[in-house]
């Protein structure tokens, strides 16, 4: 067995998972906050499709939600794809579903007297939004986004299965390649190291915003 | 002084379902006036004040607040509201002071009266925050700048968002029940400064339950119940009133 070709071999399919991690975090954030916003419209027309959006998200298994856009475009529209476009697309309109009732929950218990208050100085919905509700949202919806998006840390092996090289995939080519299972151990340390510093990340945001308390 | 009109609510009604909260309700403020309103819970007095503030629509009727309509009945009945210009006018030109004080917790109290004046009247920071400075000072809350509202009392909180209405320059200011949620050694502070804003000829719309206060202060006295006015008047005279209904209410606060 070789480790100066394996440990590089492992730790390309990491970057592979921080990249798809990240990625999927910068669109479904704001992606979740805007579907929390429309989720919360009064229009049918407009919270109704958003709700089957959400079911058919959390209702249906994201491996399934690869496979489907990984051939549905090329196969259905003659469209051609990348395949770690289509995980960055999968996981990131996936979590957004996820993050999008986290974001409503915290919206919606911000008490109505806020936005009054907000109402009466002349704010508009959108300053009122920006200024008063999403600040105060962000604070507590900190746990439950740190949840999620370690959730998300582990899910990335999920990606595999459309052929991204990434850690989970790298780790089962290396334990086939030498009959060893210590690759899965590495692949679970380093998972745990990369949510060690995702849940580091979170604590300190909670911290940050401990200055106040409502 | 020759009156000024500014405030008229010609019969405005507003109902929450079945329930007629307000009836044919017609009031009408002059500046410089200070009207208190009392009442018993559920006679619509806070409802009429978050309908001429926009926080409620009125069923029909017409409200005018410095000459500017704010809605009127139409052939059908039914209100009109102005448009999105006027009621941004409207709603800047009367401030509203709520009974749980709705400070914004994540802003220290200097930026919670700065806040408005930068983003919404567009002030530059240096002018807005000397006003608010100002206003701290005469408030006497000078040493609370940099405080969060949690680190406040609850008579601070309420003088702080005081401030944080009067840092908007609003032409009369609407009370509803300032002192119904603090404890009674701190609605002393809170109506001291409403006294002093009176003072001043500060006009002001006050839903209260403190007798002695509106009775001293105010220049004309409103008793609503059931969505109606039943009497309205000077203070003596409305304490003094041989209306069963009103003096049947005024019991309950006399010892």
């Amino acid at each position: 067995m070789n480790y100066s070709t394996s440990i590089p071999y492992m730790l390309e399919g990491t970057l592979k998972a921080i990249e798809l991690f990240a990625l999927t975090m910068v669109f479904s954030l704001p992606l979740g906050l805007l579907v929390a916003r429309l989720r919360l419209s009064k229009s049918p027309f407009v919270h109704l499709p958003v709700r089957l959006y959400l079911l058919i998200m959390r209702g249906t298994p994201l491996m399934l939600q690869l496979f489907f856009f990984l051939f549905f475009p090329p196969l259905v529209l003659g469209i051609p794809v990348d395949r770690f476009s289509v995980a960055v697309f999968s996981f990131s309109i996936n979590y957004a579903a996820y993050y999008a009732e986290i974001f409503r929950g915290g919206i919606e218990s911000i008490s109505v007297g806020q936005q009054e208050a907000a109402a009466v100085l002349g704010f508009s919905s959108l300053q009122t939004f920006f200024r008063i509700t999403l600040p105060q949202v962000i604070k507590r919806i900190l746990p439950s986004c740190a949840n999620e998006s370690m959730t998300l840390v582990k899910d990335t092996a999920l990606a595999s299965v459309i052929g991204i090289a990434e850690l989970f995939r790298n780790a089962k080519n290396m334990v086939a390649a030498y009959n060893m299972i210590r690759f899965f151990a590495i692949a679970g340390l380093i998972y745990l190291i990369m949510n060690s510093v995702v849940a580091f990340a979170f604590s300190r945001a909670e911290k940050k915003l401990n200055y106040y308390k409502d | 002084m020759a009156s000024e009109e500014i405030l008229r609510v010609s019969h405005v009604s507003k109902s929450f379902g079945d329930l007629e909260v307000l009836k044919d309700m017609s009031l009408r403020v002059e500046r410089g006036e200070v009207v208190s309103i009392i009442g018993p819970s559920g006679s619509g007095k806070s409802t009429l004040l978050r309908v001429i503030n926009q926080l409620e629509h009125a069923d029909r009727g017409e409200i005018v607040v410095c000459g500017n309509e704010l809605c009127h009945t139409d052939a059908n009945d039914r209100a009109v509201y102005a448009k999105k210009e006027t009621l941004k006018t409207i709603r800047l030109s009367i401030g509203l002071v709520f009974q749980s004080f709705h400070l914004f917790p994540h802003y220290s109290i200097l930026r919670n009266i700065t806040e408005a004046p930068m983003h919404v009247l567009k002030i530059n920071r240096e002018e807005a925050e000397s006003t608010a400075i100002e206003l701290l000072r005469k408030l006497g809350l000078s040493d609370k700048a940099k405080a969060y509202p949690f680190q406040l009392s609850g008579g601070q909180q309420q003088r702080a968002a005081i401030a944080r209405t009067l840092a908007m320059n609003p032409q009369m200011i609407f009370f509803d029940e300032p002192t119904s949620a603090l404890d009674p050694e701190l609605t002393g502070e809170v109506l001291r400064v409403i006294r002093s804003l009176a003072d001043e000829h500060m006009t002001m719309v006050v839903v209260t339950h403190e007798m002695a206060f509106a009775g001293e202060l105010s220049d004309r006295i409103i008793f609503m119940d059931q969505g109606a006015i039943i009497e309205e008047g000077s203070p003596e005279e409305v304490f003094s009133s041989e209306r069963e209904r009103t003096k049947q209410f005024l019991q309950h606060f006399t010892k």
